[in-house]
């Protein structure tokens, strides 16, 4: 494989800054000693994190995201695994119906889901508050426990299944004993992204949540639209580091290439 | 043992059909309900949103204001993205899987922090980005970004870039370097290399991410919200104003549901060209 030119080089350096800029410029921001938005040259200063600790608005928005993601990618990895045993192990009539049903989360914008979740949630009394959230959330990063979850499912040699069975093992512990814990490693990672998602969602959240439900990209969102100051960029450098932490823990675990680009699974 | 893969699917399909797909049906016969300032929503059925978006030329400018970014955006990101997978695809091992991390990563950091810095970096005429760009030469007076279209499509681009490369990444994984290889030696030069034997071997990626980079920068909300501020409307923060400030959410699921349709279709089509265009790649 032939090598990169300086021209090639030169144009991927040009790249990255422009990817890493407006995150870099977040962090940067964040630690100004000033009271306005600044960029800091010489003197730094963890004002505005400590600042954060003074809107509690924000820090119970922190606790309100960790908790829904927790939650609601929990429950989406429990509906994936039994849906990806069917779809990855089964030939049956819908099948390919059913996979793009539950796919279709990617497929429909959120800004249309955001405002069929209201509507849907408004009539039956459930706007605003957790159990709605929980419910959006799981159907909106489904598609990511159950991508992972495929994967793995399609990845297991059914020889280590037979093999039990044929020592006697009932279908009850085969399930137990040998195909969930080798599915494990993939429910935890579709777990992890499906968290990362709900973390970070904004579009579809800021319909439903109400003022006591509010995520903290929403709460975060809700802020800008008002004001830019320092205290937003440290709340935001907290959200960066959080993600690029998860990211860093999850390309060590799974790699990111396979996460992202997905191999394996019931694709085409 | 007929029934079990019925079973196993049972409980997803009681959710999505109940949270999913009820909402959705619901959305689409708001959008031919009657809403006023005093009596609120009426569950009629009447054409009244529909007629109003389709014959105000508002909605027509807010549309053509959404998809004229959203076709800006996918250029831009092909134009940019691909030659920087093809970059990607020719590095050594380590540096391959740090710059991917480093390129892809941004995907999965909240777009409310990534739009962010794009405010802060554009900060008015003053902000970094013209300040940058007037000390390069390359523009003689700062260019307004906030509360522009410029602005949006630049940090749209930004956002969405990495399902482009994603995209081209993966096909140029089913490349051949020998290939390129056999190019070289039969005595075709680097250009006519990457013109003939690269690009069209990577033209289905190029394709496939354009059809996803259209699709979610037509449908964005927080960057065109935070960038465009109250004024310049895409159609998604239309219909977020009709639905939790003007209140008229009839009118805002019309918008939804035209959005919906739109870029349903669109994606269909496109979808089926690709496949039909490119059957031998992807058969």
């Amino acid at each position: 494989m032939s090598r990169n030119g300086p021209i090639a080089l030169a144009y991927h350096t040009l790249f990255v800054i422009f990817m890493l800029a407006p995150i870099v410029v977040v962090c940067w921001v964040a630690f100004t000693p000033e009271g306005f938005l600044s960029f800091p040259t010489t003197n730094w200063s963890l004002r505005w994190f400590y600042a954060i600790a003074r809107y509690p608005e924000f820090v119970s928005a922190f606790w309100q995201s960790l908790g829904l993601g927790a939650l609601s990618s929990a429950l989406a990895v429990g509906f994936s695994v039994p849906a990806a045993l069917a779809i990855a192990r089964h030939r049956f009539k819908g099948r390919e119906a059913f996979t793009a049903l539950f796919m279709s989360p990617l497929m429909i914008p959120y800004i249309v889901l955001g405002i069929a979740f209201l509507r849907f949630f408004t009539e039956i009394g459930l706007s605003g508050s957790f159990t709605g959230l929980v419910l959006a959330h799981i159907v909106v990063v489904m598609p990511f426990a159950l991508r992972l979850t495929l994967a793995s499912a399609a990845g297991l040699d059914r020889s280590i299944e037979h093999a039990a069975v044929s020592l006697g093992a009932s279908e009850w512990t085969v399930l137990k004993r040998v195909t969930l814990p080798l599915v494990v490693p993939g429910l935890a990672s579709g777990w992890a992204l499906a968290f990362i998602n709900s973390f970070d969602e904004v579009t579809m959240t800021v319909f439903i949540a109400g003022p006591g439900t509010a995520t903290l990209p929403v709460r975060m969102f809700l802020y800008i639209q008002d004001n830019i100051d320092p205290l937003v960029t440290s709340v935001s450098a907290c959200v960066i580091a959080t993600t690029v932490g998860g990211l860093i823990a999850l390309d060590r675990a799974y790699g990111l290439e396979r996460l992202l680009v997905g191999r394996g699974h019931d694709g085409r | 043992m007929k029934a079990t893969p019925y079973l196993l699917v049972l409980p997803a399909l009681v959710l999505f059909a109940a949270i999913v797909i009820v909402p959705l049906v619901m959305t689409v016969a708001l959008s031919f309900h009657d809403w006023g300032q005093y009596k609120g929503i009426e569950p009629v059925f009447i054409l009244k949103n529909w007629r109003e978006v389709l014959e105000d030329s508002y909605y027509w400018e807010v549309f053509g204001r959404t998809f004229r970014i959203a076709a800006l955006v996918t250029v831009l990101s092909a134009v940019f993205g691909a030659p920087e997978a093809y970059i990607l695809n020719r590095m050594k091992s380590p540096w391959r899987g740090l710059f991917l991390l480093v390129i892809l990563g941004p995907l999965l950091i909240s777009v409310v922090a990534r739009t962010l810095g794009w405010a802060l970096l554009f900060g008015g005429n003053s902000g970094l980005v013209n300040k940058g760009l007037m000390a390069a030469g390359l523009i003689s007076a700062p260019i307004p970004f906030m509360f522009t279209e410029t602005g949006m499509v630049v940090a749209l681009t930004h956002v969405l870039m990495p399902y482009m490369v994603l995209s081209v990444w993966a096909a140029l994984q089913r490349l051949d370097p020998q290939i390129e290889n056999a190019a070289v030696a039969l005595g075709a030069g680097p250009l006519t290399t990457l013109r003939r034997i690269v690009l069209p071997q990577a033209m289905p990626g190029i394709l496939s991410g354009a059809i996803i980079v259209f699709s979610l920068a037509a449908s964005a909300f927080a960057t065109p919200a935070i960038i465009g501020g109250r004024r310049l409307k895409v159609a998604s923060t239309l219909a977020y104003d009709e639905f939790l400030n003007t209140l008229n959410w009839p009118l805002g699921a019309t918008v939804a549901v035209i959005l919906l349709v739109v870029l349903a279709t669109a994606v269909i089509v496109a979808n089926r060209l690709v496949e039909r265009r490119y059957a031998q790649v992807f058969g």
